[in-house]
C-alpha cells in the first residue's frame, strides 16, 4: 500500500500539492515513485516560468522509464528543489518532503479545492 | 493467459515486481535495479531465465542443417557453444541465439522468448531434406543463470564437475544441486558466470540451492530490469531493440558471427557478403551521454541540422554512473570520438561515440 498523506491534495497525473504560507509545493506521489523505480534524473522548470494547469513542467528519468510531470494549478514557478540535481533518488526515498519538485505562486487559489483529496486519489489508483 | 515459470512462487515470496514479458509472468525487479546490477558486477546474482526457448537438434545432418540456417559456423567441438544470428534471405535478423554442441549429432539452440513461435516456425520450415529432427523443449526446460565474479565459487559448492576446466562458451552435462543439468559458462552480463539448464520439476531445488550456497557472498535475485542494464553496459545488442528484421548483422557490428571466411553456404550469405564489400549505409555504435538527459529507444540523433541516426537502447549505466546508449548512425558518422546530439523532449543532448563495451572491468573469462 502506498503512503497517501491526508494533508496534501493530488492530481490524476500523480502529483501531490501542499499549501504553504505563500506558495504551493508540488511533488510526485509515493505510488508514482514506486511505479517508476529508481529516479536517476529530474529535469525541473526554471524559477519564474509560467505554469498552466495541465502543462508539462519537466520530466523524470528512471532506470527503465521516463515520465513528464504536470502543473496542477495556474501560477508561476517560485522555487525548485536544487538538491535533486545531485540526488534525484530523494524522490524515491522521501517523496513528500525532501523529494519535493518545485513550488508555485498561484493567482487563483480556488483551483486547489478542485484537486483530489487523499480518499479520491486512493480510489484513483485503485487502493 | 501468461505462463508461469516453475520459480514463479519463489519470485512472489521474494516480493518481486512481476510483469508480463513474452508471454510469461517474469520478475522485473526484486529490490532496486541499480542494487541488483551492482550485486552482479561486484559479487553474484541469480536469474530465472526460464522464458528463453530451447530447441534440440539431432540427426546425422545436424551440423549441415545449422550451417544453412545460421550465420555462424556450427563446426565447433563437442562441449563448446557459439553465438550466432539467424537471418532472413534479405539479411534481416530473425533472432540471435546461443547454440550448444552436445555431441557429434546433437545441438541445443537457445532463442529469445519473444521470438519463440516465429523462430520455431522458421526453423521447421527449413528442414528441407536434411536428416535431422528438432524438438521444442521450451515448455519443459528451466534456466537459472548465476552471474558475477563470485559465480564459480557459488556453483562449485553444488556440483562435482570441474568448473575450472569449463572455459568461456563451454559446457558439460552433469549433476548440479543433485539434478541432471547442462552446465554452461555463458551469460549476458559481461561477468563470469554459469547458465544452468534443467527440467521444470528440478528448478526449485536448483534455485534454492543456489540461493543458499550464495548466501555468504551476498547473492541476490536479479530481475529482467537489471538484466537489461547489465547487457547494455557491456554493449550486447537486444533483439527487438537494437536488432530485428530491418537490421543486418553487418550493420549491427556482428560480422564476427557471419562465417564469410568459410566456404559454407547459408541463408543470406550473398546479401551479407555484398553488404560487407559495399559497406553498409549505417552502423550500430555505442555512445556515452555527455549532456544531461537520457536518450531512449527511438530518440533521433543529429549532426547539426542533419538527422543521422536513431537510438535503439538507452539507460543509466550504473557501474559507470552515466547514461549510455546504442544506436544506428549513417556511415561517415560512426567514428569514435565524434559528437552528435540526441533530441529528447525538444532539447538537444550531446552524446559521444565510444568504444564498446562501455564497462570494461567485467570478470568474464
Amino acid at each position: 500500500m502506498s503512503n497517501i498523506p491526508e494533508n496534501v491534495r493530488y492530481t490524476e497525473t500523480h502529483e501531490w500539492v501542499r499549501k504553504e504560507a505563500d506558495k504551493y509545493v508540488i511533488g510526485l506521489t509515493d505510488h508514482a515513485q514506486h511505479e517508476m523505480g529508481e529516479i536517476v534524473m529530474a529535469e525541473l522548470p526554471e524559477v519564474g516560468a509560467e505554469a498552466t494547469k495541465g502543462d508539462a513542467m519537466g520530466g523524470l528519468e528512471a532506470v527503465k522509464t521516463a515520465e513528464d510531470f504536470y502543473a496542477p494549478m495556474d501560477g508561476e514557478v517560485a522555487a525548485v528543489n536544487e538538491e535533486l540535481e545531485a540526488n534525484p533518488a530523494l524522490i524515491n526515498e522521501d517523496p513528500y518532503a525532501g523529494g519535493w519538485l518545485y513550488a508555485i505562486k498561484v493567482s487563483d487559489e480556488s483551483q486547489f479545492d478542485g484537486l483530489l483529496t487523499s480518499e479520491e486519489y486512493k480510489t484513483h489508483i485503485g487502493e | 493467459m501468461d505462463k508461469r515459470t516453475p520459480l514463479y512462487e519463489r519470485h512472489v515470496a521474494l516480493g518481486a515486481t512481476i510483469q508480463s514479458f513474452a508471454g510469461y509472468l517474469m520478475p522485473i525487479k526484486y529490490d532496486a535495479i541499480k542494487k541488483e546490477h551492482m550485486a552482479v558486477r561486484e559479487s553474484v546474482g541469480a536469474f530465472d531465465l526460464t522464458h528463453m526457448g530451447e530447441f534440440r537438434v539431432t540427426g546425422s545432418d545436424s551440423t549441415a542443417f545449422l550451417d544453412n540456417l545460421l550465420t555462424n559456423d556450427a563446426s565447433v567441438d563437442n562441449g563448446k557453444a557459439y553465438y550466432s544470428t539467424m537471418c532472413y534471405p534479405d539479411g534481416g535478423i530473425v533472432d540471435d541465439l546461443i547454440v550448444y554442441r552436445i555431441g557429434d549429432q546433437e545441438y541445443l539452440m537457445v532463442v529469445n522468448a519473444a521470438n519463440l513461435e516465429k523462430d520455431w516456425a522458421w526453423v521447421q520450415s527449413h528442414l528441407q531434406s536434411f536428416d535431422v529432427s528438432i524438438t521444442n523443449e521450451s515448455d519443459e526446460t528451466a534456466l537459472v543463470a548465476i552471474q558475477g565474479p563470485k559465480a564459480q565459487e557459488v556453483c562449485s559448492k553444488l556440483t562435482h564437475e570441474d568448473l575450472e576446466s569449463i572455459g568461456y562458451y563451454e559446457h558439460t552435462t552433469g549433476k548440479f544441486a543433485g539434478v541432471d543439468a547442462l552446465i554452461a559458462r555463458t551469460g549476458y552480463t559481461g561477468e563470469d558466470g554459469f547458465e544452468i539448464y534443467m527440467k521444470y520439476p528440478d528448478a526449485e531445488a536448483v534455485w534454492d540451492s543456489v540461493m543458499e550456497a550464495g548466501e555468504k557472498f551476498g547473492i541476490v535475485p536479479i530481475g529482467l530490469g537489471a538484466r537489461d542494464t547489465l547487457r547494455l553496459e557491456v554493449g550486447y545488442p537486444l533483439y527487438g531493440n537494437d536488432i530485428d528484421h530491418s537490421t543486418t548483422p553487418i550493420e549491427a557490428k556482428l560480422g564476427w558471427v557471419v562465417k564469410l571466411k568459410t566456404e559454407k553456404n547459408f541463408i543470406a550469405r550473398e546479401v551479407l557478403e555484398q553488404q560487407k564489400a559495399d559497406k553498409p549505409g549505417r552502423y550500430l555504435v555505442g555512445m556515452t551521454v555527455t549532456g544531461k538527459g537520457f536518450p531512449r529507444h527511438g530518440t533521433p540523433l543529429f549532426s547539426g541540422d542533419r538527422k543521422v541516426g536513431i537510438v535503439t537502447s538507452g539507460s543509466i549505466a550504473p557501474a559507470i554512473g552515466q547514461a549510455v546508449c546504442l544506436g544506428y548512425v549513417e556511415r561517415g558518422y560512426q567514428k569514435r570520438g565524434s559528437e552528435l546530439e540526441a533530441e529528447v523532449r525538444g532539447k538537444r543532448i550531446p552524446v559521444k561515440i565510444v568504444k564498446i563495451p562501455f564497462y570494461k572491468e567485467g570478470s568474464r573469462k
